[in-house]
């Protein structure tokens, strides 16, 4: 926890730096497709695939944990209700993304205004320890849920049409699909980290004694971020439940919320470039490290303790370190 | 005589059986600058978190501008033009010295829930706080991180985000602690020609200081006013020569 929290009291700087950095993240994204259909790998397409909606994840986590320090550990929740938002509506027969988007992000809107009021009532550990209640709350509720498959989950008829096309049928249409959205999500909190909203958030990540001074009340933007960030998350779910054609209450697993804290460490903190970083990583490490052994969260536990001991500010530290990045002020 | 802007009745508070306020009553008249003199631990701080809302009292009252306000919040009080400076620096360290008065300027000018344009594009915001900047000597200083500026203009920065509260009544908690000799007299300076604009409490250990700008002072001993008056009243005042002055009257 220690290295979190001086994570988290970083400075926050990196304007230009991240933006670039993000900017060839999504140029190199772009041609993976042509790229693995020439080496005759198209699988990896679908690795990208998964790769990006974890990175839409872990950048709606960015929002409240590296801007607004609030520790979710049940974030994984949203990516099952945007993943069963699309299984529920597709057996009532609704099978358009942006339905189901709709959907999704007002249940998460929903569910995020609930147990984000109750939560924000605590900090620190306590508010860690909340989250992680409710989302297991609505793991076990999707668990339970017989006619949709309880535990086993369900697999879904076909992917969901945009606007009545067949877009996403394809493994490349969902891949651009999903780039669109992890584009688009970007840019969205990048103007907002910046903006007077995002100010007063990342001021009350630095003191929220100093933001009561000068006269804001920190909770209604607490919790406006809160939201935002589960409806973003849900997106990613319902990007999951397409690119799977399947549905189950693991998404929404603590392991899960687990492991988009691990992204965003892994990434760093409070830079959003960084917890898309992260998520690509770590998607490709699980991916990579799981052909050579099954042995590989060993693997994998010691890239995050190499991150941790040698680069503190994750991936986006060492570049920093590296002076590839600089810090614009 | 007017009403007073601040009136403090019967404040108490006690942590245990230690009392830290007892039965503390006194009036900050507009345009004043009022001091709280008192020895280390005499509850001076703990006295000015209460008048600002961030420590709640036990007993008694604070009615400023004749409105009873003993259980309004911080920021609350801050809309109401009741700031104040902190003794150990509560600054953003993250955000520039400009930021961290814009943030100020924003918290008062219109809604913070704007999403997308850029607050640094903002220049109404800017130039308020650049006013504010230049008011207090740091104007060169706008666009360093403030955790890295030095203890003086950390005060200094602090001082400026108060004002930019645009403050009817501004608490200050020994405002020149760790401020070098330059400083200091800069800040003396401020407060003299600050005193048309806004009335200050002012904590402080620099006797100079406090005598030069103070037009009524308050001796706080073990959580009690020992006495209160005008400076020279309270200098004159054999209680207060034996319970504080005599240890420290020796200038600094």
């Amino acid at each position: 926890m220690t290295d979190l929290t001086q994570t988290l009291a970083r400075p926050r700087a990196r304007l230009a730096g991240r933006l670039k950095l993000a900017l060839c993240l999504f140029a190199v994204l772009a041609v993976v497709p042509p790229l693995a259909h020439a080496a005759g790998e198209p699988f990896l397409i679908v690795v990208a695939t998964r790769m990006m909606v974890f990175a839409i994840a872990a950048l709606s986590l960015d929002l409240i944990l590296g801007y607004g320090a609030m520790v979710s550990f049940g974030h994984a929740a949203y990516l099952g209700l945007g993943a069963y938002a699309v299984a529920i509506l597709s057996r009532a027969g609704i099978d358009d993304l942006v339905l189901q988007l709709l959907a999704a992000m007002a249940a998460s809107a929903l569910f995020a205004a609930v147990t984000g009021a109750i939560s924000l009532r605590t900090r620190g550990v306590y508010f860690i320890m909340i989250t992680l209640a409710f989302g297991q709350m609505a793991f076990f509720f999707f668990v339970s849920f017989s006619t949709l498959g309880g535990d086993d989950g369900v697999a879904l008829p076909a992917r969901s049409t945009v606007l009545g096309l067949p877009l996403l049928e394809g493994a490349q249409g969902m891949f651009y699909a999903t780039l669109a959205l992890l584009v688009a999500v970007f840019a969205g909190l990048y103007r907002l980290t910046l903006s007077r909203f995002g100010r007063v958030l990342t001021g009350t990540r630095e003191s929220a004694l100093r933001m009561q001074a000068i006269g804001f009340r920190p909770f209604p933007y607490q919790l406006t971020a809160y939201v935002i960030a589960g409806c973003l998350c849900s997106v990613a779910g319902v990007l999951l439940a397409n690119q799977a054609i399947y549905v189950s209450p693991a998404y929404m697993s603590w392991h899960r919320s687990g492991e988009m804290i691990v992204m965003l460490v892994l990434g760093g903190v409070g830079s959003l470039t960084g917890a898309m970083a992260g998520a690509l990583v770590t998607i490709a490490l699980e991916e990579g490290l799981a052909r050579f052994s099954d042995h590989w969260r060993l693997g994998f536990g010691l890239v995050l303790v190499a991150v941790a001991l040698f680069s503190p500010g994750g991936l986006s530290g060492l570049l920093r370190r590296l002076g590839l990045v600089r810090d614009a002020t | 005589m007017t009403d007073p802007l601040l009136s403090v009745q019967n404040l108490s508070k006690s942590y245990g059986a230690l009392r830290v306020t007892q039965d503390v009553s006194l009036d900050v008249h507009e345009g004043r600058i009022h001091a709280i003199i008192g020895p280390n631990g005499a509850g001076k701080t703990t006295l000015i978190s209460q008048l600002s809302g961030q420590l709640r009292p036990d007993g008694g009252r604070v009615l400023y501008g004749g409105r009873d306000i003993t259980r309004l919040d911080m920021a609350g009080r801050v809309r109401l033009g009741l700031a104040r400076s902190f003794q150990l620096t509560t600054l953003l360290p993250g955000f520039s010295a400009l930021e961290n008065v814009a943030l100020a300027v924003q918290a008062r000018e219109g809604s913070s829930f704007r999403f997308l344009r850029p607050a640094a594009a903002e220049q109404a915001l800017n130039d308020q706080a650049m006013a504010c900047l230049a008011d207090v000597g740091l104007s060169d200083r706008a666009h360093r991180l403030a955790g890295s500026l030095s203890h003086g203009e950390k005060r200094q920065l602090e001082l400026a985000v108060a004002l930019a509260t645009q403050p009817r009544l501004l608490l200050l908690d020994e405002p020149l602690a760790g401020t070098g000799h330059e400083e200091a007299a800069h800040l003396v300076d401020l407060f003299a020609r600050l005193k048309d604009r806004v009335t200050m409490v002012l904590i402080e250990h620099d006797m100079n200081a406090v005598f030069a700008l103070a037009d009524t002072v308050s001796v706080l001993v073990y959580g009690r006013i020992v006495a209160s008056g005008s400076p020279s009243d309270v200098r004159a005042d054999p209680q207060v020569r034996a319970a504080y002055l005599g240890e420290e009257a020796a200038p600094c």
